[in-house]
């Protein structure tokens, strides 16, 4: 038995047209598979299109040309049946709702019976180690826990697929790097495929199987990196030699991308607007 | 700014205030020239005669005597007591039917763009119309007009003005506030496949409710305006607006009681804003100020 | 840019049309009478009957707002300038401000005309500058007490002096913010003009010609001049914004 891919992207291109000259070419006939179950991130300079290609999956934007295929539905067959969860840069919890309001949202909105959609919250705050503060309010929250409740509410139905647009981004190293081990550890329960965008390479490397590497200007698939770290991705997996040398692959991998947010390209050709940390 | 603390400062700072008012009232009195100060024939500062400007206490005391000499009158606070209540009741309908309209419109608005552009302008110009000044075309509806069972009574025609004036505010405020989710929440509920109504009823009613509370006091308050002013039009029984007017009619001889009924006018206002305010205190939760991740 | 402009005008203008045409065919088929709602053929032409008593009540009612407007829009500014400055200043008049806001000033109309005698244009002036008083003064406080941190932090770092940072940076930043006052304050100023004579004193201005017709069941007129008073609340809101571009053009953002 096949199991259906998660994501299948066949020549998409999205043009944002100007009122006055010429528009802009977010992606440009982008080809990319994402198998059941793997974790793929995208990453790149300012501009790359690795949001816009993200936003297709998602069927926040449609594709100007090419298709989108979310486990053999269209896009928006696939969000209209749910199929997948998302997790934005900031958190975007309603400040009128508690924490396990806020988990609920989704199962509310799709008419779960509360029996159901209490059990499945208790279920989701312990998974993302929130159980106790179930009738805190956003505003009490700090921006990890926030993003932990964010999370909690993408996988509130279950959903197959994941998708994630830097929602680390506006946090603190310590505290990215503790939700990264987090993140990893739910993946790993949940078996769903996972679509992560960010601009941090240690970042993509740890959580992913594949780095997708792209270019802005028209955006584009520049490399695609296997990242062969295994299943168990622990704290330790950081200072190991097998994970230094993968960001180092991606690293030269985004070398080879031509110069990102200025026409200046770094002496030794790094690509800029990209975390080399 | 909350807490009992707080609270009572206000209420001490808003006493002092009307001291102060009262001090500068009796002040005037006592060193300004009685018959006023012109300048270039122009009147810049009141009268100071007893008749021009009754004195407080004079005022407070009139209060408390009957309306007039005819047998069995009540003290002049109990009659302007029972105006003030009727058209606060008056006032109430009007800021209904003005809330119900201005928020229909504001859904209509949001969900139609194009309404919008049509509409708005059309709206702040509505405002420009002094539709006051109509408050005795729209009286003369009165007695004629039927809508089924229902005649067409004078208080009806100024609920309809106080009602006209306080949608505008209402229906602004809460346009606002429909509109101002930003594109994070609007996208997440378009991930869920969410319409139109479930996204009102989850998203963009409760983020409305910081914009509608300051629009729905300010609607009270044009309500109010709304109703004392077309009271006068319309010379509705009953009502404070009509007293103002009987009372400010012998001001000549008993200038002291034409005070009363304003000083109850602005009691009723006082009293609507602070009903709203009480009905904020209900949907505190809905007003926790958004904090970004 | 210019199709953008067009694309805005055209649904109000579109929508007005719209609506004058239905209007003048529902009153000519419903037979509906006068009363009611005059048709805006009516309307027009006593319009053009009454013209020049239009204009005399139209220069009585507009320079009481204006006056009153120029007057409470000086005093506010001048009192939130101070009330921004010294706190106690500012805590004595929210309270006041406050009250102001949700209580009709038109009701004092009737003292006020006692007070100043029944011959007097000052009790609608008055009444018109408190009502102009509470928008400037809440917006203008607003406005001056908006500094930005980022210009503030800048400010000390040069160690300017109260005054410069009143100059540069203060009174600047408050503009946008006197001028919603004002817009808001124009319009407020025509109506209680208007709505100042119904409460006796002088009767010479729009107030007094609307409701003299309507009490001689002359509709078609009162609304002539009803609309005069709509074309008076939209020349003083355009000279408020007209106002505005000026003063903003210079001081570009």
């Amino acid at each position: 038995m096949t199991t259906l891919d998660a994501v299948h992207v066949n020549q998409a291109t999205k043009r944002f047209e100007a009122k006055k000259g010429d528009g802009v070419t977010a992606l440009d006939e982008v080809n990319l598979t994402i198998r059941a179950g793997e974790f793929v991130s995208l990453i790149g300079p300012s501009g790359c299109g690795k949001s816009t290609l993200l936003r297709l999956i998602a069927d926040l934007d449609q594709p100007t040309a090419g298709s989108v295929t979310v486990f053999g539905k269209t896009a928006r067959q696939a969000r209209l049946d749910q199929d997948y969860g998302i997790a934005f840069q900031s958190a975007g919890l309603l400040p009128w709702r508690t924490v396990a309001a806020n988990i609920e949202l989704p199962l509310q909105l799709h008419r779960v019976a509360p029996a159901k959609r209490a059990l499945k919250v208790a279920e989701l705050m312990s998974l993302v180690g929130l159980a106790d503060f179930a009738e805190s309010f956003p505003d009490q929250l700090s921006g990890g826990m926030q993003q932990r409740v964010a999370i909690a509410r993408s996988l509130a139905e279950s959903p197959e697929l994941l998708l994630m647009d830097e929602p680390f981004g506006a946090l603190d190293e310590m505290t990215r790097e503790r939700m990264q081990t987090e993140l990893v550890r739910i993946c790993a329960e949940t078996g769903a495929a996972v679509v992560f965008v960010t601009h941090s390479i240690p970042e993509a490397v740890f959580l992913s199987d594949r780095v997708v590497v792209m270019s802005p200007r028209p955006g584009r698939i520049v490399a695609i990196v296997d990242v062969a770290l295994g299943e168990a991705r622990g704290e330790m997996l950081r200072e190991e030699e097998g994970f230094f040398d993968s960001v180092t692959e991606v690293r030269e991998a985004l070398h080879r991308v031509p110069g990102g947010a200025g026409e200046t390209v770094r002496p030794d050709g790094a690509a800029r607007g990209v975390d080399l940390r | 700014m909350s807490g009992t603390g707080g609270t009572l400062r206000r209420i001490a700072l808003g006493a002092l205030a009307l001291v102060l008012l009262a001090a500068i009232w009796e002040g005037y009195k006592a060193v300004g020239p009685a018959g006023g100060v012109d300048l270039a024939g122009l009147q810049l500062l009141p009268r100071t005669t007893d008749l021009a400007m009754p004195h407080i206490h004079e005022m407070i005391a009139r209060a408390l005597e009957p309306v007039n000499s005819s047998a069995g009158s009540a003290p002049v606070w109990t009659s302007v007591l029972l105006a003030a209540l009727s058209s606060l009741g008056t006032a109430s309908v009007g800021l209904l039917l003005g809330a119900v309209v201005g928020i229909t419109l504001a859904l209509v608005m949001q969900r139609l763009p194009i309404a919008e552009t049509a509409m708005l302008p059309w709206l702040v110009l509505s405002q420009t119309v002094p539709l006051i000044a109509l408050a005795p075309l729209i009286v003369s509806w009165g007695g004629r007009v039927q809508i089924g069972a229902l005649e067409w009574e004078r208080w009806m025609s100024v609920a309809v003005i106080a009602a006209y004036l306080a949608f505008f505010p209402i229906a602004i405020g809460a346009l606002r506030g429909l509109q101002s989710p930003d594109r994070n929440h609007t996208e997440l509920f378009h991930s869920y496949a969410a319409g139109w109504w479930r996204t009102l009823l989850y998203l963009r009613l409760p983020a409305s409710v910081p914009y509608l509370l300051p629009a729905l006091r300010l609607g009270a308050a044009s309500a109010i305006i709304g109703t004392v002013v077309a009271e006068v039009s319309t010379g509705a029984k009953g009502g404070i607006g009509r007293l103002i007017i009987e009372y400010a009619q012998s001001g000549s001889s008993d200038p002291a009681k034409a005070y009363s009924p304003i000083a109850a006018a602005v009691l009723m206002g006082l009293a609507a804003a602070g009903i709203v305010a009480l009905a904020g205190l209900g949907v505190k939760r809905y007003r926790r100020n958004e904090v970004t991740a | 840019m210019r199709s953008l402009a067009l694309r805005s005008a055209l649904p109000p203008v579109v929508l007005g049309v719209l609506v004058l045409v239905a209007w003048q065919l529902v009153v000519e088929l419903g037979d509906i009478q006068p009363y009611l709602l005059p048709a805006p053929t009516a309307i027009l032409t006593q319009l053009v009957l009454v013209l020049p008593v239009l204009w005399a009540a139209l220069l009585a009612t507009g320079s009481n707002a204006l006056i009153g407007l120029v007057a409470g829009a000086v005093l506010a500014i001048g009192m939130a300038l101070l009330a921004s400055r010294l706190g106690f200043i500012d805590e004595l008049l929210t309270p006041i401000v406050a009250a102001v806001a949700v209580v009709p000033i038109v009701a004092l109309a009737p003292v006020l005309t006692t007070m100043y005698g029944a011959t007097s244009e000052t009790p609608r002036r008055v009444i018109v500058a408190i009502v102009v008083f509470v928008p400037v003064f809440i917006n203008t406080l607003r406005g001056l007490r908006q500094v930005r941190p980022v210009h503030r932090d800048l400010m000390r770092a040069y160690a300017a002096t109260n005054w410069q940072v009143s100059r540069t940076v203060t009174i600047p930043g408050a503009l946008p913010y006197v001028f919603t006052g004002l817009n808001i304050a124009s319009s407020l100023a025509v109506i209680s003009a208007i709505v100042a004579e119904y409460f006796g004193g002088l009767q010479n201005g729009l107030g007094s010609r609307i409701t003299s017709a309507a009490a001689n069941s002359a509709y078609p007129r009162a609304w002539a001049y009803v609309f005069g008073a709509i074309l008076l609340g939209v020349v003083f809101y355009l000279g408020t914004l007209a106002i505005e571009r000026a003063v903003s053009r210079r001081t570009a953002r």
